[in-house]
């Protein structure tokens, strides 16, 4: 496969058709894997590193889930390339800056990839749209027992799992979680949720901000410790975790419905009003006020079958991908202008948002809302 | 006014990147500027290199403590100067070699000090063997102890049986 096609076909992650995929946009879990008899890929000369890419890539590409797989090495790819295959959360950004002596690996689905002599010798991931923690740990587990029939992992009988990194020491598992929470952070609950779920080992994480600040109203949960704990404990516990936030994420969208329509149907009529107007945007701006488009969706102010554009829209409005589709650099200016001209004729057909439908349990709704 | 914060990685630059994160209900403050925070991928919204960092900054101080500034790794060459540099250790075998330090590193960062998670198969084998003969050994001693000398036989046979099941 060609990374024209990869880009050409958006990620399965990314269609929203998950469990709770209203609030939950995406399950990951990553594994951290090394060769025992081999420097780790940071400490490795160039020509240990070409040895170990060669020795793993094959065991790699030969994986019955990596039939018709997109497989590159990172020299062959160009900057802009590797930014789209970033904003897809399919390589990391450490990955990206890697060129010779470094591959990826990714499943036609795009849901699958690994990614040789990251920090690690291996670093491979499942994604999957919605909370589906434990099918994606299932689906890295199965590639991982068939790739430790084949490849000598370093692994240590009390310490486990041995990384570059200590802080992956031990299952060199990562499980985590994105999240999409305005009602949580419109009614300021936020940072009371954040410490609520970091005193239970787990770490929440905005995408670029911190607490309230986060961008797009979304954040990551992840597990934050490797050894002590088996794989299924990790996952449980944080799938359990994320469940209590939905919870809250709903309760929250409820009571803003009841309480505060006013300032919901505000924030949601502005983001529409600015999106199908505006002729220059950023990407922060367009994450935040397509969030509440999105939230506008989830309560019904909008038809459910116009939530395929806003999704498409939170990764086509990313710096990368809005090169890619134009075929061309771009200077910021040329970017803001370019973005804010793609969303206002995506959402053409856009209706405005209508308050007359509330979804189940939005009795009380229908009261005048208060005018504060 | 204060002076500016310099980065708390490289040092020498103007710090511009300000993190905070709380991790069990501590609050970690981390400053860096901005080629420090790209390099550590710090900026990436994905990415999970910030908890590592957070923890990663103290841990070299930590190696050095205990295995001594000198040392390096027969494995890979690699020494505690180069862990104070990256972050990250060299290979497999450094796990050994700075053993001491890392211990108490990895009971700070971690749940437990003992893996209980995954074993890869051909290991798994190999460990259960040692286990069960480690085990037997420990009983075989006890009953010879107890002057058990007929218990004794019988687990002097079933040591044999594994040790010969081992070599096939």
């Amino acid at each position: 496969m060609k990374i024209e096609t990869v880009l050409a076909h958006p990620s399965d992650w990314l269609r929203g058709d998950g469990p709770h995929h209203q609030i939950v946009i995406s399950s990951r879990v990553r594994f951290a894997r090394n060769i025992r008899t081999h420097a780790f890929p940071g400490w490795a000369k160039k020509a240990e590193r070409a040895l170990i890419l060669e020795e793993i890539k094959p065991r790699v590409d030969e994986l019955p889930e990596m039939q018709d797989a997109f497989s590159e090495y990172m020299q062959e790819l160009t900057a802009l390339d590797k930014q789209v295959l970033v904003e897809r959360h399919l390589i990391s950004r450490e990955q990206a800056a890697k060129n010779t002596g470094s591959a990826v690996v990714i499943n036609r689905k795009q849901t699958l990839s690994i990614m040789i002599n990251e920090e690690d010798h291996l670093r491979m991931q499942a994604l999957r749209s919605g909370l589906q923690l434990k099918n994606v740990f299932k689906l890295l587990d199965k590639v991982d027992s068939a790739l430790e029939q084949k490849l000598d992992f370093a692994f240590h009988p009390r310490l486990g799992y041995l990384t570059a990194c200590p802080t992956n020491v031990g299952t060199g598992m990562r499980a985590s979680a994105m999240v999409h929470l305005p009602a949580l952070v419109l009614s300021e609950q936020i940072n009371q949720i954040i410490q609520a779920v970091n005193k239970i080992g787990l770490a929440v994480r905005g995408l670029y901000g911190e607490g309230t600040e986060a961008m797009g109203n979304l954040f990551q949960v992840s597990n934050q410790k490797t050894l002590g704990e088996k794989e299924e404990e990790i996952i449980t516990r944080l799938n359990q975790v994320i469940e209590k936030i939905i919870e809250h994420e709903q309760n929250a969208r409820q009571l803003l419905l009841q309480k505060r329509l006013g300032t919901l149907l505000d924030q949601v009529g502005r983001a529409f009003g600015i999106l199908t107007h505006a002729h220059s945007m950023t990407s922060k701006e367009a994450l935040n006020l397509l969030s509440f488009m999105k939230l506008g969706i989830d309560l019904g102010f909008f038809p459910d079958g116009h939530r395929p554009v806003i999704d498409e829209l939170f990764m086509e409005t990313q710096p990368a991908h809005l090169q890619k589709n134009t075929q061309q650099k771009l200077q910021v200016e040329e970017r803001d202008a370019l973005r804010a001209g793609i969303i206002r004729e995506k959402l053409k057909q856009f209706p405005e948002p209508d308050v007359g439908p509330i979804p189940e349990n939005g009795n009380g709704s229908t009261e005048k809302p208060d005018d504060e | 006014m204060s002076a500016p914060m310099t980065c708390d990685d490289c040092k020498t630059n103007v710090a511009s990147v300000f993190l905070t994160e709380i991790v069990e209900g501590k609050m970690k403050k981390v400053n860096l500027c901005d080629s420090c925070a790209k390099t550590k991928g710090v900026l990436d919204p994905t990415g999970f290199a910030l908890a590592d960092l957070l923890l990663g900054l103290g841990a070299a101080q930590e190696i050095e403590r205990a295995s001594g500034a000198a040392q390096r790794c027969p494995g890979c060459g690699f020494s505690q100067a180069d862990f104070k540099k990256t972050g990250r250790l060299g290979c497999a075998q450094c796990y050994e070699t700075f053993g001491e330090g890392l211990t108490s590193l990895l009971k700070a960062m971690h749940t437990g000090t003992q893996h209980t998670g995954k074993v890869p198969a051909r290991i798994a084998r190999t460990v259960e063997r040692e286990n069960a003969l480690k085990t037997l050994q420990k009983d075989l001693q006890k009953a010879v102890a107890d002057e058990n000398y007929e218990s004794a036989a019988q687990i002097r046979d079933q040591l044999r049986q594994l040790e010969t099941s081992a070599e096939a």
